[in-house]
C-alpha cells in the first residue's frame, strides 16, 4: 500500500474507523472485497457528467486511489449535469476540469486518495498505465479508445478498460476484463469459480452486422454509425450536430450495405435522437450509467459477482437497460 | 427526451421528497441537477456515521444534523439559485395533511418503512396527487408510480411483514442464530435496562421459588456489581437452562441444551481477563462511549469470539452499564448503534446459541441480524434515483402511457439489467384505494376494543390517529383536541369487551374506522368466532384485506394468499434509511425465478392484475419509438 488512501491495518484487516464508515456495504459485498477494493487504483479520463457520478460511488465505496485526467479548461457549459464544479467562476475560471472536480471529490471521503494526472489521453504510454488497475474512458474519439485499450492489453499486469458516453437520454459502456476469473454467487446461496474471456474493442466492433442477433440493441449500431463517421471526418466526439443527418445517414447505408444489415435495425429517428444530443447529458442517464459502471468497477475489482460482458445501453426512451455480449458465440 | 416540454414541465413543478437518506441524496441532487427548483423535503432523522459511504451530501463533520438541511446546504453550493425548502419533522406529523400535500405536483419518496409508505400512499391518494414510490436492498431496487385511477396504489398489493417468531421458540427452544439474537434483544436486555414495567416473557422461567418475592433481576442494595453479573449470568445461562431440562416433553424430540456456568466457561476465574483493560494500546482514539471491546482489548467486529471471550463481553458490558450509564438503565431501548448495547447483545445471544449447539456468530454479524440492518450500497441509490426522475418528468407531462415500474437487477433477465414493466391497475378489492368493506372474525365476547384498536386498526390496516363508529356511535377517538371528559371515556371504552361497549359489537355489526388525516375511511363487517388456534395468535382474522401475506404456490402453480401468522411486535422497527420497499423481494425473487418463462414473469408480479406487461418489442417487430412531441403525445411505430 503506498501512502494513498484507506491504509488497511495490521494483517490488513480494516481499522474500526473503515468498518464503521463501510459497515452498510460490507453488508453487501463482504470483507475481503472491501479490502481489495482499499488496494486498487483506478484512472478516470475525460470529466463529465457520467464520470462525475462513477466518481462519486467508487470514492464513497472506498477505492484505493483515483487519479483524474482531463486538462480542458471549464467552461460554462460543464457545469450543466455536473455537481462537482460550483458555479463560480472565481472559483473553476482557469482550471482544469479534472483539478475542479479533484477538489469536490477529496471531499467525500477522506480514505480515498484522488489526485490529478495532466496530459493528453491519446498519448497516454504503457507504462504509465501500469500505475492502475482499472481504466475508464469517456467522451473520446474511437482512436483514443482503441489506442488505450490496446496499451492496456499490452501491459503484463491486467488492466481493467471500460468506455463510457452519455449523448443525453441514451447511453453506452464497453467492458474488456481480459480474462477475469471471479466468484459466482448461485441461486442456492452456493457460490462457483467462473472464467470469461473479454474480447478488445477492436475485436468487438469488428464483428460483421450480419453475424449479431437480430435482437441486438439498436442502439448499438447506432453508436457504431455515429463513432466511425466522426472517425471519418476527423471529428471530437459530439460536435457532429443534426446538419450533418444526411452524410451520417450515406455513412450508415454504406455500413449496413458492407455487412449485409438491413437498413430498418437502425431507426433514422435514434440517429436523429444522438446527433440532436450534441455533448448533452440528462443527469438521470448520467446517474444510472455511473450507477451501473460504479457497480461493474466494484465487482471486477472484488472477483465477486457476474461483470458486464461486454456491451450496457441505456436508453431513457424505453426505461431498458440491457447487456449485449458481442461477439455473442465467444468464449463464455 | 429533454424536449422542450419536458424543461417547461420541470420547470413549473413543485416537488415533495419524503426522505434524505441513501436513495433522498442521490434523488435530491439529480432533481436540482435536471433543472427541477422547487423542492421540498421532509426528513426526521439526523445524519450517521454509517450514513457516510452513501448519503454523498452529509460529510463527518455533520454527523447529528438533520438530513434535510444538510442535503439542502449542500445542494445549493452547485446549485445556488432553486428553491429548497427543508422539514427536519416525521411525514406523519399533523402539518403535513392533505392540503399540505395538495401543493405538489409530483410527490418522490425514499423511505425506509411500511409505516411511512402506506401513510404518504393514503395522503397522495387523498390528495390525487402522483406518487413515485422507490426502494433499494444491495444491488435490488425498484421504482414504482401511483396515480388514482389510473395505476395501483402503493397498498393494492401485499406487503409482507417482517418475519417474527413463536414466544415459545424464544423463550425455550431456540434453534436458530437469529432466535437468541431475538431473546438476547427483546427479553434480556429489555428485562435488565428497559422499562421494568414492560411484559416480559422471560419473567416466565425467571423464580427461584414461590417463596422469594424479589425479582432477580434486581440487583440488591450494595450488591458488588461483579457479584451481580456473575449471578445474572448463571441464573439466564445456567439455572434457566437446567429448569428447562426438566421438562423432559420438550426435549423428546430435541437436541438437549447444557446449562453454562461462569465456573464452566471461565473456569480461572473472570479477573484473568487475556488483553486486560487500558494496557491494550490502541491507534484508535479513545471512544467516548463505554466499550467492553475496548475494555477487553477486542478489535475486529468481524471476528468469532470463543464462548470465554463472550462470556467476558456479556460480564464487562452488564458491569459498564450499572458504572457508566446508570441514569439509563430502565429506559433503554436496543438501538443498533448504542455499541455497548450491541456488545451485550450479541454475547448474550452467543452463550444462549452455545448451550442450544447453535454456530456462533460475530458482533459484526449480530448487530445486523439485532438491528434489522438492511445492505445498502451508494450505486444501487444512484441508479434507481435516475429513474425515479425519468419518472417524475414522464407523471409531469402526463405521459400516462409510458408509465413505467422498474426493477433494478443483480443478474439480468432477458438481457436486461434494468426492467420496466407496464404498472398495474388499481386492486378493486384493495381497501385503501376502493371502497370495499373488510371482513374480522373475533372473538366478540372475549375480546377488548383495546386489541381490535392495536392489532386490528393501527397495526394492520396503517391507520395513525383512528376514529371508531359502532353504527351511529362513536366509541373511540385519537388525537389531540379531545375534551377531558371525552378522552376518560374512551380511555374507559378501551378496556371493554366488544359486546359491553355502548353500542354492543355483535356478530353482524358493522364498525366504521377513519383517519382524518390520511382521509382514509373503511368499512369493518364483524363475524363472531369462538375459538382461534395458534396460527391466529391475534385471536382475530382480517378477510378482505390485502395487507401482508405469505404467498403459497401449489403444486399446479396457482397462487393463493394466505394470511401471514404474525406476532404485532416485530423484530424492530428501526429498519435503516433505504431499506427494501417490503414485498420488492417477494417480487424480484419471482422473476429472477421465472426469467425461464416470461408468461410466468407476467403472473408472478401480481395475483390481481391480467393486466401487467413486461414492455418488450417484439421478435418481429421494429423498434418502437416515442415521439418527443407532447402536442401528438402517443407511440409512432416506424417503418
Ligand atoms: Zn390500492
Amino acid at each position: 500500500m503506498d501512502g494513498g488512501g484507506a491504509g488497511a491495518g495490521a494483517e490488513g484487516e480494516l481499522t474500526a474507523q473503515e468498518t464503521a464508515l463501510y459497515d452498510r456495504q460490507i453488508r453487501v459485498w463482504g470483507v475481503d472485497a472491501q479490502k481489495r477494493l482499499s488496494k486498487a487504483h483506478v484512472l478516470v479520463c475525460g470529466m463529465n457528467g457520467t464520470t462525475i457520478e462513477f466518481c462519486k460511488n467508487i470514492v464513497l465505496a472506498g477505492v484505493g486511489s483515483l487519479s483524474l485526467m482531463d486538462d480542458h479548461i471549464v467552461t460554462e457549459d460543464d457545469l450543466n449535469a455536473n455537481f462537482l464544479i460550483p458555479p463560480d467562476e472565481s472559483i473553476y475560471g482557469g482550471r482544469s476540469r479534472a483539478e475542479v472536480c479533484c477538489e469536490s471529490l477529496k471531499d467525500f471521503n477522506p480514505m480515498v486518495r484522488v489526485s490529478v494526472e495532466t496530459g493528453d489521453p491519446s498519448l497516454i504510454d504503457g507504462e504509465f498505465l501500469d500505475k492502475f488497475d482499472t481504466v475508464v474512458v469517456s467522451h473520446a474519439s474511437l482512436k483514443t479508445k482503441l489506442f488505450i485499450n490496446d496499451n492496456c492489453r499490452k501491459r503484463s499486469k491486467r488492466i481493467a478498460f471500460y468506455a463510457i458516453d452519455c449523448k443525453d437520454s441514451c447511453g453506452e459502456i464497453f467492458v474488456d476484463l481480459q480474462e477475469h476469473s471471479y466468484v459466482q454467487k448461485k441461486p442456492g446461496g452456493e457460490t462457483e469459480q467462473q472464467e470469461l474471456t473479454y474480447p478488445s474493442l477492436q475485436e468487438a466492433i469488428s464483428v460483421p452486422w450480419n453475424n449479431l442477433p437480430r435482437k441486438t440493441t439498436k442502439l448499438y449500431f447506432a453508436m457504431r454509425v455515429l463513432e466511425n463517421y466522426e472517425l471519418s471526418v476527423e471529428r471530437s466526439p459530439g460536435e457532429t450536430t443534426l446538419s450533418d443527418m444526411p452524410a451520417v445517414l450515406a455513412r450508415m447505408k454504406d455500413m449496413c450495405d458492407k455487412m449485409s444489415l438491413n437498413e430498418s435495425q437502425i431507426p433514422a429517428p435514434l440517429i436523429e435522437r444522438l446527433l440532436s444530443a450534441g455533448k448533452k447529458e440528462h443527469p438521470p442517464v448520467c446517474a444510472i450509467l455511473g450507477g451501473i459502471l460504479g457497480q461493474e468497477v466494484i465487482k471486477s475489482i472484488s472477483c465477486k459477482g457476474d461483470t458486464i460482458k461486454n456491451f450496457f445501453y441505456f436508453d431513457a426512451a424505453d426505461g431498458k437497460g440491457v447487456i449485449e455480449n458481442i461477439p455473442p458465440n465467444s468464449a463464455n | 427526451m429533454a424536449a422542450a416540454s419536458s424543461e417547461e414541465a420541470i420547470k413549473a413543478a413543485k416537488v415533495l421528497m419524503v426522505g434524505a437518506g441513501g436513495i433522498g441524496c442521490e434523488l435530491l441532487k439529480t432533481l436540482a441537477l435536471s433543472g427541477f427548483s422547487d423542492i421540498h423535503i421532509i426528513d426526521l432523522d439526523t445524519i450517521e456515521v454509517s450514513n457516510l459511504n452513501r448519503q454523498f451530501l452529509f460529510r463527518r463533520s455533520h454527523v447529528g444534523q438533520s438530513k434535510a438541511k444538510v442535503a439542502r446546504d449542500a445542494i445549493l453550493k452547485f446549485r445556488p439559485n432553486i428553491s429548497i425548502t427543508p422539514y427536519h419533522a416525521n411525514v406523519k406529523d399533523s402539518l403535513f395533511n392533505v392540503d399540505f400535500f395538495k401543493k405538489f405536483n409530483v410527490v418522490l419518496n425514499g423511505l425506509d418503512n411500511l409505516d411511512a409508505r402506506r401513510h404518504v400512499n393514503r395522503l397522495c391518494l387523498a390528495a390525487e396527487v402522483p406518487l413515485v414510490e422507490s426502494g433499494t436492498t444491495g444491488f435490488l431496487g425498484q421504482v414504482t408510480v401511483h396515480v388514482k385511477g389510473k395505476t395501483e396504489c402503493y397498498e393494492c398489493q401485499p406487503k409482507p411483514v417482517p418475519k417474527s417468531y413463536p414466544v415459545c421458540t424464544i423463550t425455550s427452544t431456540p434453534s436458530k442464530f437469529v432466535h437468541c439474537i431475538v431473546w438476547a434483544k427483546d427479553l434480556l436486555f429489555a428485562k435488565l435496562f428497559g422499562d421494568k414495567n414492560q411484559d416480559n416473557d422471560l419473567n416466565v422461567r425467571s423464580k427461584d421459588d414461590n417463596s422469594s418475592k424479589t425479582d432477580v433481576f434486581e440487583r440488591n442494595v450494595d450488591e458488588d456489581i461483579e457479584k451481580y453479573a456473575q449471578r445474572i449470568y448463571d441464573h439466564v445461562f445456567g439455572y434457566n437452562i437446567e429448569a428447562a431440562l426438566g421438562n423432559e416433553e420438550t426435549w423428546r424430540n430435541r437436541r438437549r441444551p447444557n446449562p453454562i456456568y461462569i465456573r464452566d466457561a471461565l473456569p480461572e476465574g473472570v479477573v484473568q481477563q487475556n488483553g486486560c483493560s487500558q494496557d491494550h494500546k490502541n491507534e484508535e482514539p479513545e471512544p467516548s462511549e463505554p466499550s467492553a471491546m475496548v475494555s477487553l482489548g477486542l478489535r475486529n467486529p468481524q471476528e468469532i469470539w470463543s464462548l470465554a471471550d463472550n462470556s467476558r463481553v456479556f460480564l464487562e458490558a452488564l458491569k459498564l452499564f450499572f458504572e457508566k450509564r446508570e441514569k439509563e438503565i430502565g429506559n433503554l431501548i436496543f438501538d443498533k448503534d448504542d455499541q455497548l448495547a450491541v456488545e451485550f447483545v450479541t454475547a448474550a445471544a452467543n452463550i444462549r446459541a452455545s448451550s442450544f449447539g447453535i454456530p456462533l456468530h460475530s458482533l459484526f454479524e449480530a448487530k445486523g441480524v439485532a438491528g434489522n440492518i438492511v445492505h445498502a450500497v451508494a450505486t444501487t441509490n444512484a441508479i434507481i434515483a435516475g429513474l425515479i426522475v425519468i419518472e417524475a418528468i414522464k407523471v409531469l407531462k402526463g405521459d400516462y402511457q409510458n408509465y413505467r415500474m422498474t426493477y433494478c437487477l443483480e443478474h439480468p433477465s432477458r438481457k436486461m439489467l434494468l426492467m420496466p414493466v407496464e404498472p398495474f391497475e388499481p386492486n378493486k378489492s384493495c381497501y385503501v384505494c376502493s371502497e370495499t368493506p373488510l371482513v374480522l372474525e373475533v372473538n366478540t365476547k372475549t375480546t377488548k376494543l383495546r386489541e381490535v384498536i392495536e392489532k386490528v386498526i393501527k397495526s394492520k390496516l396503517g391507520m395513525n390517529l383512528p376514529l371508531v363508529m359502532v353504527g351511529a356511535t362513536l366509541v373511540f377517538e385519537d388525537g389531540e383536541g379531545l375534551e377531558p371528559d371525552e378522552a376518560a371515556n374512551y380511555a374507559l371504552n378501551l378496556e371493554k369487551i366488544l359486546v359491553e361497549l355502548p353500542a354492543p359489537v355483535l356478530n353482524g355489526t358493522k364498525l366504521t374506522v377513519e383517519d382524518f388525516q390520511q382521509e382514509l375511511k373503511c368499512s369493518i363487517n364483524i363475524k363472531h368466532r369462538d375459538e382461534f388456534d395458534e396460527k391466529e395468535p391475534d385471536g382475530m382474522v382480517l378477510a378482505g384485506w390485502s395487507g401482508p401475506v405469505d404467498k403459497q404456490v401449489t403444486s399446479n402453480g396457482e397462487k393463493k394468499p394466505v394470511p401471514s401468522a404474525s406476532r404485532t411486535e416485530e423484530l424492530d422497527g428501526t429498519a435503516e434509511d433505504i431499506s427494501e420497499k417490503p414485498g420488492m423481494k417477494r417480487k424480484l425473487n419471482e422473476i429472477l425465478e421465472s426469467k425461464e418463462n416470461f408468461d410466468a414473469l407476467q403472473t408472478s408480479l401480481d395475483v390481481g392484475s391480467s393486466s401487467a406487461q413486461v414492455v418488450d418489442d417484439d421478435e418481429d417487430e421494429d423498434l418502437i419509438m416515442f415521439d418527443e412531441d407532447p402536442k401528438q403525445g402517443k407511440k409512432k411505430r416506424l417503418q
